[in-house]
């Protein structure tokens, strides 16, 4: 399958290894991996805020970029992105009277999955260490992202993939479905309520006694690791597609105080 | 007959007690530093999260039930005008009078003529979101009338001279010993030496209201749900203080906003499922009362009710924002709210507090009045408050709606009246910096080369730990990991080239794909079970 990977923008600028890792595993399957080098962002960011006009031009950029190729789907490391591909852009593109952007954006949201997704219900990967030569020792905790878990209807993909990694132990947090105070631009306009919130996440991480918190979106990891960060916490955050494309040869290095880097690239 | 347009009329929306006086993030900041407020309300938030849970969970058709409740909604709100007038006329023909009132001045006018009517300086009054909405009893109270509200949690705000801050358990603020200080002080001829034990603050208040019940004559209420086709009127309560307040006396008064509509009996059954179960949690209430007109010798004989606008016109002609109309009052968003478990009740000024609240506040009262605008901020857009919604109220999606709403009102104003103007600016550059950015991957992959000189900052340390700003809310409380030394699409040119972007041939059916691997979720569960079980959750 020819597979166009949508980095999605918080990964391309902040956490390339994660786009790296999603790329290995979908190699590893056979797959073809094309990166159309237009591509920006989803839009949520100005959607969410309030600022459909830009949110629009964004919705366009993206259209536009993905148009230009050939590819059977599109994978993303993000649930929260690949749920506003469908669920916002046609809407934003319709409310600026743009119905043909509005249709291209729902044909490729249509063609668009989070990496879990992908790899279960188009894959049919069951088992991430026999299917996917997935290791990684240690003691792991995870974090199901909102928009993945409501609006995606992830269920428990993420989790489950996590579960059948070689060597890993998976102690379950305590509030799994509770919001981590993310929100986009809701972390700093009402950064006290986001700041209680993320900091009831980090205390149930912590009761876990896992040395690793991961999940499916690298802005709620990124909250969760800044409070971990700040509290002084060893814990660290690992998107799950740096577990799963830890292998054996090239185990996933957890090091410092939050640098984390994918072995191998 | 010749016709006159006469034009659209002009929205018109509310007055009473649908207004945020201060910005929400800066009310939130002090209730979040009340160590008590915020014990109380985890506790009380979480008990009723897992009730709920529980009893939604027994129901096999739980969604449909949900569904049904969304569609005879929609139906209500299409056909308000007929559903109101049919309604209108059956409850007069049984022995009812009906009121019309724009806004909450309006009706509360109403009710003091009423009341003055009938001669008494005191009513009682059962738990109502309506006339909580209108300002009522401070009303009455400046034209010489007292209000005795009867529901119990009520009656602990009234007493405490405090403001509800939830719209099902209006205390829950307050815990058992407040509650127990609050009625030694407040209660005459209490025992002095009242204790926690809730059976006898229960008492303390059967003592104090019972002798009410049985010599006021005039009583207020609201209304859950007005069946047009019959012209009925239900309450459905806990404690039975509403049953003695629908019965006992010789007027009743109903508020009722005009939403509140349900076309037939049969779809009440829907809605008698759908509402215990969200908002006490529990499979049916104790109490539920329906009257129909005036029985004589039995009950009121001076029946009344209110019909209040009050800005539901104007949130009516919202085509996305309509929906938060067909709120029945469960309180089921705020319970497993995350905001509102931490910032409370008091935090959205207005008699609606949480999600609903965020979304019906600045529709009735306008988004430009006060700081309404600062309320469809309030949220992360979890989507728990959706998931929980017994009518399907798409919370986030309206939230979304309105923040554009607000941004469009900004922007057309300069700033927001008596907004903080600076922050404003901040966004309106952020935003713009990064649409500039995200409408062209070839500047994404220039500015992407300056992710080096951003190490910089981070230092020895490896993160960042104080931003300037409006974004230096995100360091007041977490860091920012040491930036990448290149970006990803950077990298990619720079590994892999350019591949060619058309290849043609056929796209692989992924439909037949996801077909075929419909049993593979329940495997991979079955197979995670196996491998890693979830014996308990770490507590």
């Amino acid at each position: 399958m020819r597979v166009a990977l949508f980095s999605t923008c918080i990964v391309d600028a902040m956490y390339p290894r994660v786009a790296q890792a999603t790329v290995e595993i979908l190699e590893r399957l056979g797959h073809e991996v094309v990166f159309p080098q237009g591509q920006t962002c989803c839009s949520q960011m100005h959607a969410n805020s309030g600022y459909f006009d830009d949110a629009y031009q964004v919705v366009k950029t993206h259209v536009q970029a993905f148009e230009e190729w050939d590819f059977d789907a599109i994978v993303a490391p993000s649930g929260s992105c690949v749920a506003s591909l469908g669920h916002q852009q046609p809407m934003l593109a319709e409310r600026a009277g743009d119905s043909a952007i509005a249709k291209s954006a729902a044909d490729l949201a249509a063609r668009s999955f989070e990496l879990s997704q992908f790899l279960i219900d188009v894959c049919g990967i069951t088992n991430a260490a026999e299917q996917l030569g997935s290791y990684f020792p240690g003691s792991v905790t995870y974090h199901s992202s909102c928009h993945g878990m409501r609006l995606l209807g992830l269920g428990s993909r993420q989790e489950d993939l996590i579960r059948t990694v070689e060597g890993l132990e998976y102690t379950r947090i305590e509030g799994l479905d509770q919001c981590c105070g993310f929100g986009g631009t809701f972390s700093f306009k009402n950064a006290d309520t986001s700041g209680a919130m993320v900091a009831d996440k980090v205390a149930n991480i912590e009761k876990t006694g896992a040395s690793v918190c991961t999940g499916g979106d690298a802005s709620c990891l990124m909250n969760i690791g800044g409070a971990l960060s700040r509290k002084g916490s060893p814990v660290q955050t690992v998107h799950f597609a740096e577990i799963l494309a830890s292998t054996k040869e090239k185990p996933l290095q957890v090091s410092g105080p939050v640098s984390i880097t994918a072995g191998g690239k | 007959m010749s016709t006159t347009a006469l034009g659209m009329p002009t929205v018109r929306h509310g007055v009473g007690n649908i207004f945020e006086f201060e910005p929400f993030p800066e009310y939130a900041e002090k209730e979040l530093k009340n160590e008590q407020l915020r014990a109380n309300l985890g506790f009380a938030t979480h008990k009723i999260r897992d009730k709920r849970a529980a009893v939604i969970n027994e129901l096999p058709d739980w969604q449909d039930l949900r569904t049904a409740g969304s569609m005879i909604k929609q139906k209500v709100m299409a056909n308000l005008d007929t559903y109101l007038q049919e309604f209108e006329k059956n409850f007069t023909a049984k022995g009812g009078h009906v009121h019309w009132a724009r806004d909450a001045n309006e009706a509360n006018e109403i009710a003091l003529r009423l009341i003055r009517e009938q001669g008494v300086t005191e009513v009682n009054k059962i738990k109502s979101m309506a006339t909580a909405e209108t300002g009522l009893n401070e009303f009455l109270e400046e034209h010489g009338i007292s209000a005795i509200e009867t529901d119990l949690a009520e009656e602990i705000v009234q007493l405490g001279e405090d403001r509800p801050s939830h719209i099902l358990v209006p205390a829950i603020h307050r815990n058992r010993t407040e509650i127990r200080d609050i009625f030694r002080k407040k209660i005459e001829g209490v025992n002095p030496d009242l204790s926690d034990d809730p059976a006898e603050l229960a008492e303390a208040s059967r003592f104090r209201l019972r002798e009410k019940f049985l010599t006021n004559k005039v009583a207020i209420s609201g209304v859950n749900f007005g069946i047009a086709e019959t012209g009925t009127m239900t309450i459905v309560e806990s404690e039975g203080n509403g049953r003695m307040c629908l019965t006992l006396p010789e007027t009743l008064i109903t508020f009722m906003g005009i939403e509140k509509i349900l076309p037939t009996t049969q779809d009440y059954e829907v809605f008698l499922q759908l509402l215990p179960r969200s908002s006490t949690g529990e499979r049916m209430n104790p109490y539920t009362s329906m009257w129909t007109g005036v029985t004589p010798g039995d009950g009121p004989q001076n029946l009344h009710v209110i019909l209040m606008d009050n800005g539901r016109t104007a949130a009516l002609a919202d085509q996305v924002g309509r929906q938060a109309l067909h709120c029945i009052r469960c309180s089921a968003c705020m319970n497993v709210c995350p905001v509102y478990e931490r910032a409370g009740g008091h935090a959205y000024g207005s008699t609606y507090p949480g999600p609903i609240g965020a979304i019906l506040t600045p529709q009735l009262g306008g988004i430009e009045e006060q700081y309404n605008s600062t309320l469809p901020f309030a949220s992360s857009l979890c989507g728990a408050c959706y998931e929980a919604c017994p009518v399907k109220i798409n919370i986030p999606d309206v939230l979304v709606h309105l923040r554009g709403k607000a941004v469009d009102l900004e922007k057309a104003q300069g700033e927001f009246e008596g907004g903080k103007k600076d922050r404003h600016i901040q966004m309106d550059a952020m935003m713009f910096g990064a649409k500039t950015l995200f409408t062209s991957g070839k500047l994404l992959s220039l500015a992407t080369r300056g992710l080096p000189a951003s190490r910089l900052i981070t230092g020895r340390s490896h993160k960042i730990s104080k931003l300037p700003g409006i974004v230096g809310g995100w360091t007041d409380y977490r860091d920012i990991p040491e930036p990448p030394k290149s970006s990803f699409r950077n990298d990619w040119k720079k590994e892999r080239g350019e591949a060619p972007k058309r290849v043609g041939g056929e796209r692989v059916d992924l439909q037949a794909l996801i077909a075929a691997n419909q049993g593979k979720l329940a495997e991979a569960h079955a197979k995670a079970e196996a491998a890693n079980p979830i014996v308990k959750e770490a507590k």
